[in-house]
């Protein structure tokens, strides 16, 4: 990778500044998009800011009924969390199917979240559930947050503090992943809530996570499998690509959002 | 050019590294610790897996400087200091888990932290899942399956002993 | 002293000694090699599958920090091209094209990958940031990935002057015959498929590191390499011009190979020869990225055979029609690939008695093919195994009685084939029935009703197989244009005090050789395998040697040491006679200790080397002092492993997704030295066999883009993807070499795909689907069911 340099702020407000005094220094918290990026070069960052030394941005607590978990938080940590389990199981099975272990380990809700990576896994369960994100300025609703592939609503050097989460009634989730990556080739998140039931879909889009509007109305009606079954997603909307076409990535949507409802139960 | 302290197999370093250094390079090139290798560049292979804070991560998808204050456990300080192999290093031994030896490093580590992560014991199906981030070309990772389940055993206190390969 | 230690001879599964050091962090593998004022090298490679070069600019590069040289082709004025190992003759007797193949690009790319300019810096990471500054004026052409379009009229030309990119265009067998044979045919069977291009992708990525001794003038070359000697005689000889005795070449630990380690590349040449400029050693590591566009590649073969029949379902003759994909350039061995280990081994198991089969090797703006474990035979077997049950579906006949109508009886060994081959041994009915029988084959419909009632489909699939090992006689590779010998070197150097160190010319990178090799040095001189020290690798210490691939480390580098082991103990029995005062005839020896046979008169081996080395009392006249002994062994034939593979796969019919439910694996592997490591050894061929049917495939666009070029697109298995494998092996021992061996290493490999694939097929025997290419990912699967139920809707 390219020489940079290297920042370790202790507080949200000293990352804040050294990111709005320089456009192209770029956050790090797990490193486990950024730092692969790095590595082929595909980005020539001036200045790393790490956010790990910023305490209070780690952890998981239950507020009411939302759940509130910080930007820094592991997968790991999510998919252990007492509270994440009994409230949101299939968000704790989500987070523990993220890439791999050593992924798991080190990769942050608040660094997936913010990259927006269309075949990542958190953007689409925020969507399901509603939830809303918190930055060191304001709160964006998921739906306003994620703008499209690696898109969001984040202004240049705003940083993502937080993710709160509304508890659903129920809520599940199935993928297939590329057989190469591993990362999702079509997941589907679905969840009846506070704000009734929404279904996001992450991986096959050609214009990264998005909600599904035939889906959530079929399931407000009928919260079945059966009743996502018969949906047939547009191939027009999807990606293709050596794994699978676009016609194959729809197909598989729909067998994800029925699977997606049976681990809801 | 900025520096990095952190305790490596039980030892206080303090090195200067560029900024762009992984962590893997700093063990490979200035520690000389050449047991961690490096197999892929899209974070994928797992030769480079390393514990940090008694975490499995990848050694070649952290910087240096990030592991400041931080311990970090090698291939090179699982045996005891009289020479005695860890449980899975003697079980990969045992059950025949390793070919060429290049993805063994990372694959131990993997597998100790695997086993940490489920105290009451691990099924072949969660053996197999848990080493998705650890790629062998050699062994079809059958035997790599079979060890980590009798290392298991030992490590946690199942079986006082390894539980040998079975006889031809 | 030798002590006396539980069994450790030949049949018993000794844990392996180099485990100590590869579990521990102490293995030595090329990149964990330092020398002492090392700098780094890095290659700049072609983007661009096809181009012209007009210029290259490196004045900014060398201007750059740490940079101590650039340079390319135009600073490597008499360095030779790369040379290939083998030379194919066309149908009507004329050489195969060899174009030249550069170290560093001359005036043209020819592949994405292909080596442009080299920087050499203190850093890799400074020799990466230099190597951005080069400018090279690239005036890009259309290029041609496929044979099928690369022999097309008009194609773009990989080389000036080899004519629609042809290499050769060869043949075997018995045209008249075959054609006559049909002509009879009650039933023809035709199919066609494309044998899927793979990436070799060992976990060590390549490695070289180049020492120039400004003192002697020596060079000393670290390279990730299956056979150091070769390389030394290739690059010495032929790119170089350094003589063997200036230079030494160490493979120290290699982590794994499977052929792609076989072949002299350009980055060994470029780190030797500039070492030599910039009077330091040179590192070059290669990153995956590179390794997926500079390894050379595996398979990539498109053919159409034509089976054909009498009216009781026996084979009457077999056609085979091959386009085999060469890459840019010409690869060490890669013009025998397609040839003499593939189309030799068409007859497989079965008496086929006539057979006509030719090959037409195509050049591709591709990075070069060549051998990949198995090389050829898997290629064959493929293809022969899912023609066996196309044919058996057309006549209407079950496809395990179909081959063994047509197996080759036990008591027909040995058997010529009408390609060539005489196999020595085989019993292909034991190792059909064992698999049967293990793979619970008669239960399967029970199994295909169970999956079916959780809406799976389930199927099961066959193969037996054959294939060839251990490449030889020498004369006889020579005659067929291997312009190199196949034999092996051994040295048995026993020490006065009795431990022994052998030194091989095979050389290990996985597969246990210091235990296996050790352990014939204990089964037959009686030394514990502790006292008995492998050295491999290094032509410093290893008088010659061809390598390890095609499963020959055992059947042709164990069998010299035998034959030194003889030597050895022919010597010693003149010293023991001269101890005992007995008439050498009387000296008997077995397992460490002579004796004067029908008497208790005994010496140990270890007695023997004492006088050997102490010569007091000692027939200094008649012996020579000391006690080791070399032997160079040239095989008389091949070796034929052989056996039966089964696969059992249950499909995800909403995503297509096959999964691997059972394996059971049962080879004719010759006599076993150690069961664990023949065991590890098949596992690990199954999984590559695996891969390659499920996972795994090059991807390259129509003008030569590289597509799936890292592990984010060409699919690795890993643990999950896999099943249990259970192993077996059923013995018949090789008659023409001293250990009964045939060899281990390939089998896996090259009996798992067509199972895999029979055993899909099965499973969608009710879509009407007769087959399915390699690899069955679930995007082709569901394609497949999707367009049965389009048609069927």
């Amino acid at each position: 990778m390219y020489d940079f340099e290297y920042h370790k702020p202790s507080s949200v407000a000293d990352a804040v500044k050294i990111l709005a005094a320089d456009p192209d220094a770029r956050a790090i918290s797990g490193g486990m998009t950024l730092l692969p990026a790095l590595k082929l070069r595909l980005n020539k960052p001036t200045a790393v800011v790490d956010l790990s030394g910023i305490a209070d941005l780690r952890g998981v607590k239950r507020d009411g009924n939302k759940i509130v978990i910080g930007a820094l938080t592991k997968h790991y940590e999510v998919a252990t969390s007492a509270e994440v389990k009994a409230a949101i199981p299939a968000l704790a099975a989500m987070a523990a199917s993220i890439g791999d272990t050593q992924v798991r380990n080190r990769g942050t809700m608040g660094g997936s979240v913010a990259n927006n990576d269309p075949s990542a896994d958190y953007p689409a369960a925020l969507l399901a559930l509603g939830a809303t994100i918190q930055t060191d300025r304001r709160t964006i609703s998921a739906d306003d947050f994620f703008q499209g592939m690696f898109a969001t609503a984040l202004e240049a050097g705003e940083l993502v503090t937080a993710i709160h989460i509304p508890v659903p009634e129920k809520a599940g989730y199935a993928k297939m992943r590329n057989p190469a990556s591993r990362y999702s080739m079509a997941g589907v998140f679905v969840a009846k809530g506070p704000a009734g039931v929404r279904v996001a879909v992450n991986g096959a889009g050609n214009n990264g996570s998005y909600r599904h509007a035939g889906m959530e109305a079929a399931l407000s009606a009928n919260w079945s499998a059966d009743a996502v079954a018969g949906i047939k997603v547009d191939p027009s909307d999807m990606n293709g690509d050596i794994h699978g076409s676009a016609e194959y990535r729809a197909h598989l949507v729909t067998v994800m959002a029925k699977r997606a409802v049976t681990n809801a139960g | 050019m900025p520096q990095v302290s952190l305790t490596v197999n039980g030892t206080k370093h303090t090195v200067e590294v560029e900024a762009r250094t992984l962590l893997v390079e700093l063990l490979r090139e200035k520690l000389r610790l050449t047991g961690t290798h490096v197999g892929c560049d899209t974070s994928q292979c797992g030769a480079c897996v390393v514990h940090m804070g008694g975490d499995s991560i990848k050694s070649c998808t952290i910087l240096a400087v990030q592991c400041e204050g931080a311990s970090v456990t090698t291939i090179e300080g699982l045996a005891a200091a009289d020479g005695t192999l860890h449980p899975m290093q003697e079980a990969f031994r045992e059950y025949h888990a390793l070919q060429c030896g290049f993805c063994t490093p990372g694959m131990v580590m993997s597998a100790i932290d695997l086993v940490n992560k489920h105290p009451d014991g691990l099924s072949e199906k969660e053996i197999r899942e848990g080493l998705e981030g650890n790629l062998c070309r050699c062994t079809g990772y059958h035997n790599i399956v079979k060890a980590i389940a009798a290392a298991s055993d030992v490590m946690q206190g199942r079986t006082a002993e390894l539980t040998p390969a079975a006889a031809e | 002293m030798n002590v006396v230690q539980p069994f450790e001879g030949i049949g018993a599964s000794v844990r392996r000694k180099e485990d100590f050091r590869f579990l521990q962090g102490r293995g030595m593998y090329t990149d964990d090699i330092n020398r002492p004022g090392q700098t780094h090298a890095f290659i700049l490679r072609s983007p661009h599958a096809h181009a012209t070069i007009n210029g290259i600019d490196t004045a900014a590069a060398k201007a750059m920090p740490g940079v101590l040289a650039v340079f390319t082709s135009a600073d490597m004025a008499g360095i030779g091209g790369l040379p290939c190992g083998w030379q194919i003759h066309n149908k009507d007797g004329s050489p195969m094209a060899e174009p030249k193949h550069p170290v560093l690009a001359e005036g043209k790319v020819r592949h994405v990958g292909d080596p442009v300019a080299v920087v050499v810096a203190e850093t890799r990471a400074q020799a990466r940031d230099a190597a951005e500054a080069i400018v090279v004026d690239y005036a890009p052409m259309p290029g041609v990935s496929t044979t099928e379009a690369a022999i097309a009229p008009g194609a773009p030309a990989v080389h000036d002057g080899v004519a629609g990119n042809l290499c050769y265009d060869w043949h075997i067998g018995d045209k008249a015959a075959t054609e006559a044979a049909f002509a009879k045919a009650h039933k023809v069977v035709k199919f066609s498929t494309t044998n899927n291009r793979l990436v070799p992708n060992a976990m060590e990525p390549r490695s070289a590191i180049g020492e120039f001794d400004t003192m002697s003038g020596d060079y000393t070359l670290y390279t990730t390499s299956q056979n150091p000697h070769v390389i030394r005689l290739l690059m010495g000889a032929f790119v170089l011009s350094i003589p063997e005795s200036k230079l030494r070449v160490v493979a120290p630990d290699v982590g794994g190979g499977f052929g792609s380690k076989i072949y002299h590349y350009a980055e060994e040449a470029i780190v030797t020869w500039a070492s030599a400029k910039v009077k330091r050693p040179i590192k070059w590591t290669a990153d995956r990225t590179e390794s997926f566009m500079s390894d050379a590649h595996g398979r990539d073969h498109v053919s159409t055979a034509e089976l054909a029949l009498d009216a009781e379902g026996k084979i009457l003759g077999l056609k085979v029609h091959t386009l085999a994909n060469m890459g840019a350039y010409l690869s060490t061995f890669a013009p025998c690939v397609p040839t003499y280990l593939y189309a030799t081994l068409l007859a497989g198991v079965y008496t086929t008695p006539v057979i006509y089969a030719e090959v037409k090797a195509v050049f591709t703006h591709t990075v070069p093919v060549d051998a990949y474990r198995g090389a050829g035979r898997p290629e064959a077997t493929y293809l022969l195994e899912r023609l066996m049950d196309v044919a058996a579906r057309e006549i209407g006949m079950d496809r395990v009685e179909f081959r063994k109508k047509n197996f080759i009886p036990v008591d027909a060994f040995p058997y010529q084939t009408p390609v060539a081959l005489q196999y020595d041994s085989g019993d292909y009915f034991s190792t059909l029935a064992e698999a049967l029988k293990t793979a619970d084959w008669a239960g399967f419909e029970a199994r295909r009703e169970a999956a079916k009632a959780k809406g799976k489909l389930r199927g099961i699939g066959i193969s037996t197989y054959l294939e060839a090992c251990g490449i030889a006689p020498s004369a006889v590779v020579g005659s067929l244009g291997a312009r190199a010998g196949l034999y092996e070197v051994g040295t048995i150097r026993v020490h006065p005090t009795g431990s022994v160190t052998v030194l091989t010319g095979t050389h290990s990178h996985g597969q246990g050789h210091e235990t296996t090799l050790a352990q014939l040095v204990a089964d037959k001189l009686g030394v514990p395998i502790a006292n008995v020290d492998i050295v491999h690798g290094d032509t410093a210490k290893v008088p010659f040697g061809m390598g390890t691939y095609g499963s020959r480390s055992l059947a042709v580098g164990g069998s010299a040491m035998d034959k030194a082991m003889d030597k050895i103990i022919a010597k010693g029995k003149r010293i023991a006679a001269h101890l005992m005062e007995a008439s050498v005839e009387d000296v008997e020896f077995e397992r460490g200790t002579f004796r004067v046979a029908g008497t208790d008169k005994t010496k140990s081996l270890t007695d023997i080397s004492l006088t050997a080395y102490v010569p007091h009392n000692y027939p200094i006249e008649e012996i020579e002092p000391g006690l080791e002994e070399t032997a160079f062994y040239d095989p008389k034939n091949f070796t034929y492993p052989g056996g039966c593979h089964i696969a059992e796969v249950e499909i995800d019919t909403e995503t297509g997704k096959v999964s691997m439910v059972n394996f059971t694996a049962v080879d004719d592997v010759g006599r076993v030295i150690n069961p664990m490591i023949v065991e590890g050894q098949v596992q690990g061929g199954v999984a590559q066999g695996i891969g390659q049917a499920l996972l795994e495939a090059a991807v390259y666009d129509a003008e030569g883009q590289l597509i799936s070029g890292s592990m984010m697109d060409y699919t690795m298995p890993r643990a999950d993807d896999l099943a249990p494998v259970s192993v077996a092996t059923h013995t018949t021992l090789c008659t023409h070499n001293p250990l009964g061996v045939k060899g281990c290493g390939e089998v896996g490999a090259i009996g798992s795909p067509p199972a895999v694939m029979n055993a899909v097929v099965d499973a969608l025997r009710d879509f009407g689907v007769n087959h399915v290419e390699m690899p069955a990912t679930p995007a082709k699967i569901w394609n497949i069911i999707h367009g049965h139920r389009l048609a069927a809707e």
